[in-house]
């Protein structure tokens, strides 16, 4: 991987094997077995994906609904293992996918920094360190202390944010993140990455609103079913995009 | 060089396995008015009972049989609660397994050692016992070590291997408790074994590594003999072919959990 390349994707496809039932117990499995009725419908939900993302590039994923961005970036953040090709990236990387799934419900805001802090791989000096910060970029105040599972939702994302963007990432990887909480969350969660664009952070992100996406990005690539089928500067994949859903 | 890789990359995630250990003890005591302190008043309560239906109703008198029942209780609960959570870590942890990358086994290893620990600090009762029936410690005490690890390593194993049947077939989570019932029963736990080892069924015990474990550990805790060295070498065989057999069951499938969870 050359040197300027934060993000490279080589030739990945991703198959789901799609069962009209899903065989999840052993009578069914060993009947189907010795019936030979095990049959997989075969899904490429990606395939021969190519593209490379240089170092401080913002990169909007464009595409309808079940088009394959939220696996791309499943692959990219190395949660799912593509079924052909190679995904390489660079330096550290924080991901932003469906803010505050991996809380525990149980355990309260201050227990919950801690354990998504070392999910998410930093260390507890680090989490003692930039404990306030987090506390105080939420906006939780005293609900710290109270367990998660009395939060809203908008609280969650607060704070599965505000753990999240503590690091100072190196590729940054959002799903639709920006539409969480509400109106002044949202604004200072922009302004947060705004702060990380500044200094160069790579980019990729999903998004539905093409606005969003040609105010955040500079370049974008199009997935249709799968395939990728533009790539280039936003204006440009902006402009095929519209012609292709209009 | 592969394993070194993969030991790079376990040092970094042993903050995540600390912090999984912790929120495992935790948890499992959370809201309870004492807390952690059940994991001494539980054993003891169950020796009592086991000791008043087997030993007292049995008409034994034998001083030291609380001993024997809680040496045995001890080692058999952590095997099954350990393997139990086990076999649940990996379909337990679903959401988090979907949103971050982390090394899958991670979880299954918090779950057992955060038993583990419940059952050393469960070793106190077994200490407290121990002096009010005056049961004079040896030197070969020091050696009751082995026997829990080689426990540690075969929870571990079938652990990694349940946890990897347990994504594909749900069924195997009752098909274990039935078979951690069986093998409580052919343990030793609350019982003499002259009794089966009279009725000519001695293999019982020949066969069962978790027995084995249990008997060293009374030996070196309770009778203050050197272990049986047979049993010794048995069980950790097989402790440590379990361990390969799971961890390359798991390796092998674990890019494919994320599909079935």
């Amino acid at each position: 991987m050359k040197e300027n390349v934060a993000i490279s994707v080589k030739d990945v496809g991703m198959r789901f094997n799609l069962n009209q039932e899903h065989v999840d117990n052993l009578k069914e499995y060993f009947i189907k077995l010795l019936k030979r009725d095990l049959k997989y419908n075969e899904f490429w939900a990606l395939k021969g994906i190519n593209f490379e993302i240089k170092r401080g590039e913002r990169l909007g994923v464009l595409g309808l609904n079940g088009s394959g961005k939220s696996t791309l970036l499943k692959v990219v953040s190395g949660v799912l293992r593509p079924s052909t090709g190679i995904v390489r990236t660079r330096g550290v990387l924080a991901p932003l996918l469906e803010l505050g799934a991996g809380f525990s419900p149980q355990y309260t805001g201050r227990e919950n920094i801690y354990l998504y802090g070392a999910v998410l791989g930093y260390n507890k000096k680090f989490l003692d360190e930039k404990f306030d910060e987090i506390v105080d970029f939420s906006g939780l105040g005293e609900f710290i202390e109270v367990p998660i599972k009395n939060y809203s939702s908008g609280m969650k994302s607060r704070l599965g944010f505000s753990i999240a963007t503590i690091v100072e990432p190196d590729i940054l990887i959002l799903d639709e993140v920006l539409s969480v909480g509400d109106k002044k969350f949202r604004t200072k969660c922009e302004k947060k990455i705004m702060t990380m664009f500044d200094r160069g952070v790579t980019v990729l992100f999903v998004s539905h609103s093409l606005e969003q996406v040609q105010r955040l990005c500079n370049k974008a690539i199009i997935l249709d079913s799968g395939r990728l089928v533009a790539h280039g500067p936003v204006d440009k994949v902006a402009r095929i995009y519209k012609n292709m859903t209009d | 060089m592969d394993i070194k890789k993969y030991i790079k990359n376990f040092l970094n995630y042993k903050y995540l396995l600390y912090e999984l250990v912790k929120k495992n003890i935790k948890l499992k005591y959370r809201r309870s008015y004492l807390g952690i302190l059940w994991t001494l008043i539980e054993p003891l309560l169950t020796m009592m009972v086991l000791t008043l239906v087997f030993g007292t109703l049995f008409g034994r008198d034998d001083r030291t049989f609380p001993i024997y029942v809680l040496c045995g209780r001890l080692l058999f609960s952590f095997f099954s609660s350990s393997t139990k959570a086990g076999l649940k870590a990996v379909s337990g942890n679903a959401a988090m397994i979907k949103k971050v990358y982390v090394p899958k086994y991670i979880y299954v290893i918090s779950s057992i050692i955060s038993n583990f620990v419940t059952f050393l600090i469960s070793l106190i009762v077994l200490v407290g016992v121990g002096i009010v029936l005056r049961v004079h410690p040896t030197i070969y005490i020091l050696q009751a070590v082995i026997p829990i690890i080689i426990l540690l390593v075969m929870s571990l194993g079938a652990g990694l291997f349940l946890a990897t049947l347990d994504v594909f077939f749900k069924d195997v989570e009752y098909i274990w408790s039935v078979a951690t019932m069986l093998i409580s029963y052919a343990s030793a736990i609350f019982y003499p074994t002259t009794r089966v080892i009279g009725t000519g069924n001695a293999w019982v015990f020949e066969i069962n590594p978790v027995y084995m474990c249990i008997a060293n550990f009374r030996n070196s805790v309770l009778y203050g003999q050197p272990m049986n060295i047979e049993y010794c070498v048995r069980s950790g065989v097989v402790a440590v072919c379990l361990l390969v057999i799971g961890a390359v069951l798991f390796y092998k499938n674990q890019d494919k959990f994320i599909l079935h969870i």
